[in-house]
């Protein structure tokens, strides 16, 4: 991946293994920068089908190619063990947690003609905007201490991990549990109903007043 | 070009935009949770690349990006909780039919 390896690989050509060129043939980019490009590119498509597309099933479906697509720009930017966790976690749990609770909520009356509210203009307006706007702040700035990108191993993260964040370890440790214990708890479903739920006007438990006559 | 801090941040606050634009314009609940998972990415790959161009953050940005990855699972957790609750008394993902509430 890095500058290093291609000179590794031509040298050990002559051994018998087949000779990668530092640089693509005809178009003379470097490698890196030809898995930048593909990457960006499946990145914003993805990410542009997530959001424009009417089903949702395909929707949390090309999500897990957009967090794909981010896992290799990690590993381009020498960060594995976020590739890694990205991988695990976007790409495991919350893509399959998303799309279990779509299959949960799917109703055949649910309209898929209109994915889009009324005001979806004034919604690509300002994200056009802020889009222009980071743009400019990116362009407009002169980040200092530019330099080439480095790899930061896993084991300085895992030391790093428990001596100077270790608070902060634990308190996300404390939010994960809480969060477990929330999602159970709310998506709890009651069988019984419980006597402090009921409203006073008499309706039943567990529903909300005047859903029958709603458009359910 | 992959060797820029500049093509990075570009393409993190593109994504970050395309996740602003899901959340505002999708009348589903789970298609805004989708989005605002997209906009947490972009926020990531930004510190990512922070963390890979600079030298003094090295360590640091890989820790707050496993921090925010976490906090998402747990947001992703309750948000779908909420979602699925709601559902069950509404009977509808689309969040303009969540009126109820001023009654």
């Amino acid at each position: 991946m890095g500058p290093a390896a291609p000179a590794v690989t031509s040298a050990r050509a002559s051994r018998g293994r087949v000779a990668i060129p530092e640089t693509i043939p005809f178009i003379g980019w470097s490698w890196a920068d030809l898995l930048f490009l593909l990457f960006a590119t499946t990145l914003l498509g993805t990410g542009l089908l997530v959001v424009l597309g009417r089903n949702i099933i395909r929707s949390g479906l090309w999500m897990i190619a957009c967090f794909a697509s981010l896992a290799g720009l990690y590993v381009l930017l020498g960060a594995t063990l976020i590739a890694a966790a990205q991988v695990l976690i976007y790409i495991g749990a919350i893509s399959v947690l998303v799309l279990f609770a779509v299959m949960l909520t799917q109703t055949k009356a649910a309209p898929t003609r209109l994915a889009f509210h009324h005001q979806a203009w004034a919604g690509a307006l300002a994200a056009v905007g802020l889009a222009l706007l980071l743009g400019l702040v990116v362009a407009s700035t002169a980040w200092p201490g530019k330099g080439p990108r480095t790899a930061s191993p896993a084991d300085q993260l895992a030391r790093l991990l428990f001596s100077d964040y270790v608070l902060a370890f634990e308190v996300v440790s404390v939010l994960l549990l809480a969060a477990v214990i929330g999602g159970v708890f709310l998506a709890k479903r009651e069988d019984e109903p419980e006597e402090s739920i009921v409203p006073s006007d008499g309706a039943p438990p567990g529903r909300w007043p005047g859903e029958e006559q709603g458009s359910s | 070009m992959s060797q820029s801090l500049e093509a990075y941040l570009v393409l993190s606050s593109l994504l970050f935009s395309i996740g602003t634009f899901g959340f505002l314009a999708r009348r589903n609940a789970i298609a805004m949770l989708m989005s605002i998972e997209l906009m947490l990415n972009g926020v990531n790959l930004a510190i990512v690349a922070f963390g890979a161009f600079q030298p003094a953050l090295h360590g640091d940005a890989a820790i707050i990006a496993l921090m925010v990855m976490a906090v998402a699972a747990a947001e992703a957790t309750v948000g779908l909780a909420i979602v699925m609750a709601i559902y069950r008394n509404r009977r509808t993902p689309l969040v303009d039919e969540y009126d109820r509430m001023r009654e």
